[in-house]
């Protein structure tokens, strides 16, 4: 922030960071203001590109299981890896049991849905991760918080409410102070967490990409020689930001579908913890 | 611009604040996904992974089955090849107490033909003996009485008596050979 201020404070025109608004692009269709609707219902860049990314995973998984073959081809291939990737690694080693194939769809779902809509951040023109909005990480991370909580109860009753906040073990005069502990680590700072995180992240990468591009124009365009050269670093540094998003774009993916999993394991399994 | 501004207005300063349309866009999104992933991606994935399992499992069954058959063909082979041997074994066994037992009867049969052969041999010799014996002596007898005759000159023409004289000589040349015979 001290950085951003800097140049703010020594030029009286000098540069302005975008702001968080500068990344919600305007409308495409902005037919809330069309039909005077009082609220906004404005079709955007990033409800397009969340319907993008619909179309590309289904297309391309649509593609790569027709027609299966015990000897894969490379779509085949690449479709079946990615798909037993997430089965495997995250569906059976973390939820595992005779049933986990139960929840493989919504885990398999999260995961590219929430890695390709992170990977068009990384992806020039398109540029935006579709979760850096936070209506659509209050979505997903809102779908998994029921699901889970819907497997505990379904699975164990309302018991499974006891179960989730009162551990096993505890002698009764601390329990006063878990109880509620658990009540809100559970069941109100997890789904926060688990649609904050996501959000922040992409968040974040996406403003820093911004920034040092913002920078790099204003820098550019000074008619400053120092200014201009030291725009190269920007660059150089931008581009290293940018690898570190790509990377935190993928990791983000997993780690959301691999928390998703260990919750929906901690609702299955809610008696032995 | 306007709109920007409007809707920066409405969710005020707070980047928490969603647009609940992004937020509806996003669970349509995910319920379609789900869908077709249900629907189509997952069963066509999981019906290729059973195959491919029954398929390599079936290999290997089909492998050991057929290694359990050589295996056994083998065994058999091997059991086959023993018996053979030992068949073999115990036909020359046969064949060569059989070949004995030729062997000895010949042997015997030879043995018996030889005595044979030298018994009728003793005998033709003994008999041939006995004749030559008879001719010489009548020829001996004859011979004599010519020498006697010619020597004394007068015909010993009394056969009985002549005879009766070679006769006895016979016998004393006998009884003188006998007793040689003996005195050895």
């Amino acid at each position: 922030m001290i950085a951003l201020a800097l140049p703010a404070a020594t030029t009286e025109e000098g540069f302005v960071a975008p702001t968080i608004e500068d990344t919600h692009y305007r409308d495409i269709l902005p037919w809330g203001d069309a039909y005077g609707v009082w609220f906004d219902p404005g079709f955007g860049k990033q409800m397009l590109m969340v319907i993008l990314s619909v179309v590309l995973i289904a297309t391309f998984f649509l593609i790569a299981s027709r027609r299966s073959q015990l000897v894969p081809g490379k779509v085949q291939f690449l479709g079946e890896s990615a798909y037993g990737f997430v089965r495997n690694s995250i569906g059976k080693d973390i939820i595992g049991g005779k049933d986990f194939l139960k929840y493989v769809p919504w885990l398999f779902t999260a995961f590219f849905f929430v890695l390709v809509n992170n990977i068009f951040g990384a992806i020039p023109f398109l540029q935006l991760p579709s979760f850096s909005h936070p209506g659509s990480a209050y979505a997903i991370a809102a779908i998994f918080y029921l699901l889970w909580v819907g497997i505990g109860i379904k699975k164990h009753g309302l018991r499974y409410f006891k179960l989730a906040v009162v551990p096993s073990g505890v002698p009764w005069y601390i329990l006063p102070i878990v109880v509620p502990i658990e009540i809100i680590s559970n069941f109100i700072v997890r789904p926060v967490t688990h649609s904050l995180r996501l959000f922040a992240t992409m968040l974040a990468g996406h403003l820093i990409v911004t920034l040092a591009g913002s920078a790099i124009e204003y820098m550019v365009s000074t008619g400053n020689i120092l200014l201009q050269g030291t725009s190269v670093l920007v660059l150089v540094g931008a581009v290293a930001m940018y690898m570190l998003e790509a990377l935190i774009m993928i990791l983000q993916a997993y780690v959301f579908t691999l928390l998703a999993a260990i919750y929906i394991e901690g609702a299955l399994h809610a008696d032995a913890h | 611009m306007l709109n920007a501004a409007i809707m920066a207005a409405e969710e005020g300063s707070s980047p928490l604040a969603p647009n609940w349309w992004e937020f509806l866009v996003t669970l349509a999104g995910f319920a379609v996904l789900m869908f077709i992933v249900i629907k189509f991606v997952m069963p066509a994935f999981e019906k290729t992974f059973a195959e491919r399992t029954a398929a390599i499992e079936g290999g290997i069954a089909k492998a050991e089955a057929a290694q359990a058959e050589a295996n056994a063909a083998l065994n058999e082979y091997k059991q086959q090849l023993v018996d053979a041997r030992t068949e073999a074994n115990r036909i020359r066994e046969e064949a060569r107490a059989e070949g004995a037992q030729i062997l000895a009867d010949l042997k015997e049969k030879a043995a018996a033909e030889s005595a044979r052969i030298t018994e009728q041999a003793h005998v033709q010799i003994e008999a041939e003996r006995q004749a030559a014996v008879v001719s010489l002596r009548a020829e001996v007898g004859t011979l004599a009485t010519e020498l006697a005759s010619r020597i004394v000159g007068e015909s010993l023409a009394d056969d009985a008596r002549s005879s009766r004289v070679v006769d006895r000589f016979l016998a004393d040349l006998e009884s003188s050979s006998q007793s040689a015979g003996a005195a050895k």
